[in-house]
């Protein structure tokens, strides 16, 4: 029996040991009533036979080559990383709770911790939540928590905020009484529009969300976004790409306090497409709002010779101890991640990430000056991008997304559906993977879809 | 050793290291990044010996015995992790799946056909990314539900004193006050005070068949009864499914909202802690609000439902499709399986445990529920010991990591004084459970005679009993170099 180890005798051992006749026996405290027909599955696949399935499906899958972004993103992932991440040890272990008989996973946490609030340049991080969008919203949620001086619940979010975000925040704070605010952008600059934001000046708002890069790839103004906040009262979030921080002004520094919450996603650190997941989200705080913070940490102690070790710590925030009063209800969430970018954090160290972001940056850059001399396609925003940017084209978007793929390239990211006002717009991401011949090929048939043979 | 204290200036993993590119003048001054992130500077060697040193001062499925009830240790077939990790399904970006990824789309479409004929429900979705964002989308459509009906009166969430933490704070998360329901003499839910908490303000109640205790609620229809009956629905959560695959539903059991942990059940790794999957299911009444996405299939070719096609969705959970790796290594156990496999998991899920039960009574421990049978796990409770010889469960479980064995879930449920939640799991053969029941005895021979040993446990390990308190009133949590 696949998986199941017991012979004959251990069956007829462990039955005369009960004194029942048979397993079917264990069942009768079940309502007979209750008890199900034999279930429609599929018979059991050999394992030689399941292979030759995934085989077939995973070649249905049309590899495409990848000039999306849009909040996922392809960068080289070393082959030690998940050489290590995937060991049994890591990967079939459980949520450290006896902490003597997990140290491997509580110092690789205690180190992520650690790598990550020197990154966002605020003082703690904890082990991790599901992803960027849900990141997002439990920084808001922790946000009106934490903010003591407004009494509102309202919040300032972006329209330069991955929509796919707002989407997913809307959904988990839909219940709580929160007033979510839309913010403009300039047309111009792609940017928050800093006269919408006036508007809100006086007014009691418990928190600025703050996208840096924003979703157009554009870089905002942070410094003084994240005084706005401050000079009003509200709790600064900062929402952040953290392979980019390498590179730009951790949130930490920002303005002349700094941002009070750095949350994003963790994907770009090692961690694979897999069409959509698992990824993993992150949160970095200030000390002060330490208590708020939602999810596990990982704190260095002794143990009772003095010896230094790890343990979870701060649990009374948790829901196994607090239930229905707890910070949130995350429990189990992206461990076996934060522990493959914590590796692929090691093993870039600071010059390597810096060096596939600014690769990743100057790729952008060489696509862009290559559509600059394309005609029937324009660049939409004058501010200065990372490694995205929004292109509009003379033909429908739809339609080059589509004639881009059937010459095996992922285009970029249609933007007509949340961004109507844009145009026939796209959103394309270019990074460290991508080479020259990529980008030449890009350019190359961009131009021939709009008729440039 | 930290891996910082590893760290040498301008040493660096050569072969991830890209040339040396100068700083871009398209990027303005005053946005740059002043200081370089504290991150280590070793040698791909240097990370590697370290991380593959930590790995083993892990306990895990794949090197030791878990019996950590509730929380289902079985062992993580290799294939499953292999075959979801061929690069067609890796290299696929979430926003091609449509375009690029339709051999994903048809593994996650069957998946999400086969959970639903396990569990009886009339629709699945796949989105949630663990189990309770599971149980937090189950209350956002219990939620949903009632006031599409104009029923806004319905604020209370009723949860057993047995259930999960994450029960509770799931239905905080969703706007509902939770009501504790008691649990009777025997481990089910106490009728008479679901009796008196049910109301027209009760939108529904959270439970696990079987709980937490490891027993099987036989009132099931009578609790599915008085909560229809006053117009709650019922929420159940997967957790404990392995007990039951193949025997009974919860749909069959009266469930209008079911989750799923994959990671429990359908043998997911944990990975340490994630990532899980927590798909959803509902009955009819309850389809219109089944969070996206949700794959469909038009002819041979899958795609996933868009708002308009679901316009009362409780909406997306997460920035794409779920955690999909996690959906693929279900799907491929599922097939292994089959129907016959996965019936056989509850069978011998439940031998194990009550095999493991009987004995550990043989030998001198006391279940928490003596007349029951145990489902796929059980509770002993070592209050005895802990009043006679101050020995605790938790001192108990310390020691047992010192004989090569994971400790059981002594933290919950918090109704049984010095519990021990066990679980075997199906995956154990029966030279490992008599092994555990031998170290059982000997734990508690030592802990009449040699109480202290037990007491001051760990003794094995790379650390003995750890300062909490200490971590807890001065949070280290992160290395400074200074």
């Amino acid at each position: 029996m696949p998986f199941i180890p017991h012979t004959e005798d251990d069956i007829r051992e462990m039955l005369a040991a009960l004194g029942t006749a048979s397993i079917g026996v264990l069942f009768d405290e079940i309502p007979a009533s209750l008890r199900c027909r034999p279930l429609d599955l599929p018979p059991a696949l050999k394992e030689m036979e399941v292979a030759r399935l995934m085989h077939a499906r995973a070649g249905q899958n049309r590899p495409l080559l990848c000039f999306a972004g849009a909040g996922a993103y392809e960068h080289h992932v070393p082959a030690a990383v998940w050489a290590v991440a995937g060991r049994g040890e890591f990967y079939s272990a459980y949520t450290p709770y006896q902490a003597e008989a997990s140290q491997g996973t509580l110092h690789v946490l205690y180190e992520y911790q650690s790598m990550m609030a020197s990154l966002t340049a605020l003082d703690v991080s904890n082990a991790s939540l599901y992803d960027g969008a849900t990141s997002l919203a439990e920084a808001v949620l922790m946000a009106v928590r934490t903010n003591r001086k407004s009494h509102s619940r309202r919040i300032l979010m972006p329209k330069t905020v991955h929509p796919f975000y707002r989407r997913v925040v809307e959904t988990i704070v839909g219940s709580q009484a929160l007033e979510l605010i839309e913010l403009p952008y300039d047309l111009e600059t792609g940017r928050i529009d800093p006269a919408a934001l006036e508007t809100h000046s006086g007014t009691d708002v418990a928190a600025l969300v703050i996208p840096q890069i924003n979703f157009f790839g554009v870089l905002e103004a942070v410094d003084e976004l994240t005084d706005w906040a401050a000079a009003n009262g509200a709790i600064a979030i900062a929402l952040v790409n953290p392979m980019a921080l390498a590179v730009l002004k951790p949130p930490g520094e920002w303005g002349r306090e700094g941002a009070d919450i750095a949350c994003g996603d963790g994907q770009p650190l090692g961690i694979p497409l897999s069409g959509g997941g698992p990824y993993f989200g992150f949160m970095c705080c200030r000390k002060a709002h330490l208590h708020q913070l939602p999810g596990r940490l990982v704190g260095r102690t002794v143990d009772v010779d003095g010896k230094p070790g790890f343990t979870l710590t701060l649990q009374a925030r948790e829901q196994h101890i607090r239930r229905g009063r707890a910070t949130s209800n995350i429990c189990t969430n992206q461990g076996l991640m934060v522990t493959a970018a914590t590796i692929y954090m090691a093993l870039l160290g600071p010059e390597g990430l810096r060096r596939v972001a600014l690769q990743s940056h100057r790729n952008t850059v060489s696509l862009m000056q290559g559509l600059a001399g394309i005609e029937g396609v324009d660049r939409v925003f004058a501010g200065p991008f990372f490694h995205e940017a929004v292109i509009r084209t003379r033909r429908p978007a739809r339609e080059i997304m589509d004639g881009l793929a059937e010459r095996g390239i992922l285009g970029g990211y249609e933007l007509t559906r949340e961004y109507p006002e844009l145009g026939e717009a796209i959103l394309v991401c270019v990074t460290e993977t991508r080479t020259r011949e990529d980008i030449e090929s890009y350019l190359c048939e961009i131009a021939s879809l709009l008729g440039h043979d | 050793m930290l891996i910082f204290d590893r760290s040498r200036p301008g040493r660096a993993a050569l072969a991830q290291l890209l040339p040396e590119t100068a700083e871009s003048p398209l990027i303005p001054g005053h946005l740059l990044r002043n200081t370089p992130p504290a991150l280590p500077e070793v040698s791909e060697l240097d990370a590697v010996r370290h991380y593959t040193r930590l790995s083993q001062q892990n306990y895990a499925i794949d090197t030791q015995f878990y019996p950590l009830g509730s929380c289902t240790m079985k062992y993580n077939p290799k294939a499953c992790h292999d075959l979801a990790s061929l690069p067609g399904f890796l290299d696929t970006h979430p926003l091609g799946l449509e375009r690029a990824g339709q051999g994903t789309l048809a593994c996650l479409y069957e998946l999400q056909e086969m959970l639903r004929e396990i569990t009886g429900m009339a629709g699945v979705s796949l989105a949630c990314a663990a189990g309770a964002q599971g149980e937090f989308a189950g209350v956002a459509m219990i939620r949903a539900y009632h006031l599409s009906r104009g029923d806004s009166a319905r604020t209370e969430m009723l949860v057993p004193d047995a259930a999960h933490g994450t029960n509770p704070a799931s239905a905080t998360m969703g706007g509902f006050r939770v009501r504790e329901i008691a649990t009777d003499s025997d481990g089910n839910v106490d009728l008479a005070a679901l009796d008196q908490a049910v109301g027209p303000q009760t939108a529904g109640i959270m439970l696990t068949n079987p709980s937490t205790l490891g027993v099987f609620d036989q009132h099931i229809q009578a609790i599915a009864d008085v909560v229809h009956k006053a117009g709650g629905l019922l929420y159940y959560d997967g957790a404990n499914l392995n007990a039951i695959a193949g025997k009974v539903r919860p749909g069959d059991m009266g469930f209008d909202v079911i989750h799923l942990n994959l990671h429990k059940t359908f043998s997911t790794p944990h990975g340490g802690g994630g990532p899980g999957a927590g798909p959803v299911g509902v009955d009819h009444k309850l389809l219109p609000f089944l969070p996206l996405p949700v794959i469909v299939a038009d002819g041979a070719r899958y795609r996933m439902l868009t708002e308009s096609e679901q316009p009362q969705s409780i909406g997306h959970l997460v920035t794409f499709a779920g955690n999909v790796g996690v959906l693929l290594r279900a799907y491929i156990y599922i097939r292994m399986l089959g129907r016959a496999g996965l019936e056989r998991v509850a069978e011998f899920s439940t031998l194990n445990a009550n095999y493991l039960l009987r004995k550990l009574v043989e030998n001198g421990f006391e279940p928490a529920f003596p007349q029951r049978r145990a489902a796929h796990e059980f509770i002993i409770t070592l209050k005895r010991l802990a009043k006679e010889r101050h020995v605790t469960a938790l001192d108990f479980a310390k020691r047992l990591l010192d004989y090569g064995v994971h400790a059981p879930t002594v933290y919950f449920p918090l109704l049984i004084p010095e519990c021990f939640l066990i679980e075997p799991t199906e995956t154990e053969s029966k030279e490992t459970l008599d092994a555990f029941i031998q170290v059982m005895a000997a734990i508690l021979q030592e802990a009449e005679t040699e109480p202290d040993r037990v007491k001051s446990a760990p003794h094995s390990l790379p650390v003995r009993r750890l300062d909490e308190v200490r971590a807890a009133r001065h949070p280290d949590l992160a290395y400074r170099s200074e």
